[in-house]
């Protein structure tokens, strides 16, 4: 492996186990609640149509609420098996924040989701709603302080440096620090647009295979209203997440927008396209629209940024990455906006369900936003390098002290691992969204009746062993369930 | 503060890490007892015991790991860089463990196997990784100033290794009288079988440790057998040999609760001992607590969330356990 050093071979392990678990929170995030709005919309209206949606998606949500679980674990150790110089370091500050994530938002989820997956026969409806409440509740937290604590890295402050380490001073700076609300908001945002899309997509799926029934109908509209009410609202935010980037991380905003240097009194074109050389320090076949990156980044026509010549050569981002990174996210997000648009147009007259195009547009942005959060952390990633606590810790300093060799095989083992698991898990939720959503019998055979037992043998589960010939099963019925 | 905030947090650490070798023990258990059953149904029903609480248990291996870097960063560092290989060994295991809870029930006839083989192959090599980490933490962890100074495969060892199947034992002797008290008829009494040579091979290594520990060790000698110590340590082996009569006893004649009762006081007693023979060391044999300790502004932000919200864990995991409780059947509905 000539050329690749022990660093790299940690920086890659890390990006490919991230990139891995981000792709399930984003969907369980969104999903949680989804489950939340449609048990709420069950209770208030008992609509059969409601509950068919629930157990549909509570299906797919177990699957990847578990694929989560089991990559996060991943992470948490990472933390200290891959980068202990930076634990030790500021273990003190980011310590604290990680174990408020594992008491206020683990614990949570995990401590309803039995009820929620398996307890539909076993307590009331309204506690079971209270369950899947929790649950979302607990996703959001979970999101709350996991982005207080990559945000301080990436903004940090409220700190003091005694005896070589970091150490809390103000612990309100440090969870409220200047990126924290925006990569928040963006983030949440970005699980809810991307949980959209993926509901928008199946519907348009089954509605493509001439598979039209209400819920069907009911999930596409569902999520096309979310697309084109959330859509336009994250570009806003993503604006001012923007912003906060040029005032707190210029260089990685520079490296963004591949902009090298400022002529004194002239206006920052936008760069649709380009190809920035870290070496040569220029962006070449660049196109750019004059005054549109003044007007973006600074709100005005003829405001400037500084360029990445404004910083020495090593506190550079990689310039080539992130500018396109950041441009395939921006290009998904006004796709996304434009879906929404679409959608809505389609709705008078009623051609939503039945406009073939539209169907299939929704069906190829499915893991539109699966793939622009993936963009968008690419960017907020790379472009904070070299630092891993910005401005105070490079990532050179942070790694811990394992060979090359050792880095090597654990890398091989995930990279195995992690797509027979990951790719067999995608597998199963294809084929759950290619099933579509089932009767749900609220009403059970009694208690004691043939086939029932004492307790539930996983409803969700246990419904769908060996019955993928779709369509022909129960679905999601009450078998495999007593009390 | 009057009070010291590092000792507070190793008891809380101990707790999450004795939480975690409880409740994920009899889950890893159930996954290294399935060779021992052969049905689908009776599979099924193993799972099931377990399928609403899995993720609530491993929780508690999170919550030991986030609280050590929060109160302890230095002793996080140096053991998690330390322990490499065989944590990301136990973490590969869990991935392949946890996945199969949904997997198996979601691939079709063909593919069950696999999910089955994942179960398996993911629960026994977290515990035996989970066993080398621990005897390789308690054979040393070679530190030089702040951090790692020893070798990628200083745990390759006899002790980790023994310390390995040690604990694979004891999850198997968890899992099989989690069993005993969950299900019934046919695989209720294998599990009794099942449990009788477990409970054996248990004491024996508990007691191989015991000698073991004390004779490489001078300092572990001199805790537990000088005066006074002598004195009031001396119930931690009384009660081991205590709860080995009861496991055996309540495994003759109709076992329910009993045997998973006992099992945990031997566990707990283990644990207990081990805690003993390492304290005041937090990366044994060189680094005590207050040495590894964050500073108190970090240890005290986060023990007041800890202590108020810990008790609302536990009441509402309670709450889980008690919904679902009762003996579990295969359920017929589906063949």
């Amino acid at each position: 492996m000539a050329g690749i050093s022990a660093l790299d071979l940690a920086r890659i392990q890390f990006a490919f186990t991230m990139s891995f678990h981000i792709l399930f929170p984003a969907v369980t995030i969104g999903l949680a609640s989804y489950l939340a709005v449609l048990e709420l919309a069950w209770l208030k209206t008992k609509r059969q149509v409601y509950v068919d949606l629930y157990h549909f998606w509570l299906k797919i949500f177990a699957v990847m609420f578990g694929m989560g679980v089991v990559s996060g674990i991943v992470m948490a150790y990472q933390i200290g098996t891959n980068w202990s110089n930076m634990s030790a370091f500021a273990g003190s500050i980011l310590g604290p924040v990680l174990a408020y994530e594992v008491l206020t938002a683990f614990f949570l989820e995990a401590g309803f989701l039995g009820v929620m997956l398996f307890g539909w026969h076993r307590v009331g409806p309204r506690l079971h709603f209270l369950a899947t409440a929790m649950v979302a509740v607990g996703t959001l937290v979970s999101a709350t302080w996991i982005l207080a604590a990559n945000s301080w890295m990436q903004t940090p402050q409220g700190y003091a440096i005694e005896g070589g380490r970091m150490v809390p001073s103000d612990w309100l700076a440090i969870i409220f620090n200047p990126s924290f609300p925006y990569r928040l908001l963006h983030m949440v945002v970005a699980a809810f647009l991307t949980t959209a899309l993926i509901v928008g997509a199946t519907g348009a799926w089954q509605l493509l295979r001439r598979r039209d029934n209400p819920a069907v109908r009911t999930m596409l509209s569902m999520a096309m209203w979310m697309l084109l009410l959330v859509a336009p609202i994250q570009a806003v935010i993503g604006d001012f997440h923007g912003l906060n980037t040029a005032k707190h991380q210029p260089a990685k905003l520079a490296a963004m927008e591949g902009h090298w240097q400022n002529t004194p009194g002239e206006a920052v074109g936008l760069k649709l396209f380009g190809i920035p050389d870290m070496e040569a320090e220029t962006t070449r076949y660049a196109l750019e629209v004059p005054h549109l990156g003044s007007l973006v980044l600074t709100h005005s026509w003829n405001g400037q940024f500084p360029g990445l010549k404004d910083f020495p050569k090593d506190e550079r981002p990689n310039s080539l990455i992130v500018f396109w990174s950041f441009r395939l996210m921006v290009g998904l997000g006004l796709l996304m906006i434009a879906l929404g648009a679409w959608s809505l147009w389609l709705r008078r007259g009623g051609r939503l369900f039945t406009t073939r195009a539209f169907l299939r547009a929704a069906l190829w942005l499915g893991p539109a936003g699966l793939i622009a959060i993936l963009a968008g952390w690419v960017t907020t990633e790379v472009g904070r390098q070299p630092w891993v606590v910005y401005g105070v810790l490079r990532t050179a300093d942070a790694v811990s002290p394992h060979g090359a060799l050792a880095l090597a095989l654990t890398l091989g083992i995930f990279v195995v691992s992690y797509f027979f698991v990951f790719g067999a898990g995608t597998v199963y939720v294809l084929r759950l969204m290619r099933k579509g959503p089932q009767h749900f019998a609220l009403q059970r055979a009694p208690e004691g009746g043939p086939g029932q037992g004492r307790t539930p043998a996983r409803p969700m589960s246990a419904a769908d062993v060996g019955n993928d010939d779709e369509g022909t099963g129960e679905g999601i019925g009450p078998d495999g369930k007593g009390n | 503060m009057d009070i010291d905030t590092s000792v507070v947090w190793i008891v809380i650490i101990y707790f999450a890490v004795f939480m975690y070798v409880l409740l994920d023990g009899f889950d890893l258990g159930i996954g290294i007892l399935f060779p021992f059953v052969k049905g689908k149904r009776e599979r099924d029903t193993m799972m099931n015991t377990v399928a609403p609480v899995w993720d609530g248990n491993e929780t508690w291996l999170v919550l030991g790991g986030e609280g050590l870097l929060a109160a302890f960063p230095v002793a996080y560092s140096i053991i998690l860089s330390g322990l490499y290989l065989p944590l990301i060994f136990m973490l590969v295991g869990l991935v392949f463990r946890g996945v199969a809870f949904e997997f198996r029930f979601k691939a079709r006839e063909g593919g069950r196997h696999l999910w089955d083989k994942a179960f398996i192959g993911g629960s026994v090599t977290a515990a035996f990784f989970q066993g080398v980490s621990l005897g390789a933490f308690l054979d040393g962890i070679a530190v030089s100033g702040h951090s790692y100074a020893g070798g990628a495969l200083d745990w390759v060892a006899p002790f980790p290794i023994l310390a390995g199947f040690g604990v694979i034992i004891a999850y198997t002797l968890l899992g099989s009288t989690w069993l005993i008290m969950r299900t019934e008829g046919e695989l209720h009494e294998r599990m009794i079988q099942v449990a009788r040579p477990f409970a054996l091979l248990l004491m024996a290594a508990i007691v191989v440790v015991s000698i073991w520990t004390p004779l490489r060790d001078p300092a572990v000698a001199e805790r537990w057998f000088t005066f006074p110590n002598i004195l009031y340590l001396a119930p931690v082996p009384v009660l081991v040999l205590l709860a080995f009569a009861l496991l055996l006893g309540s495994l003759k004649g109709k076992p329910q609760r009993w045997p998973f009762v006992a099992a945990l006081a031997l566990v707990f007693l283990g644990y207990t001992g081990m805690a003993i023979s390492i304290w005041p060391h937090i990366v044994p044999p060189s680094i005590t607590i207050w040495e590894a300790a964050s500073p108190p502004s970090s240890q005290e932000f986060a023990l007041v969330g800890t202590l108020v919200i810990l008790p609302v864990i536990l009441a509402y995991t309670t709450w889980s356990y008690w919904v679902f409780r009762g003996k579990v059947k295969a359920d017929a509905g589906y063949h």
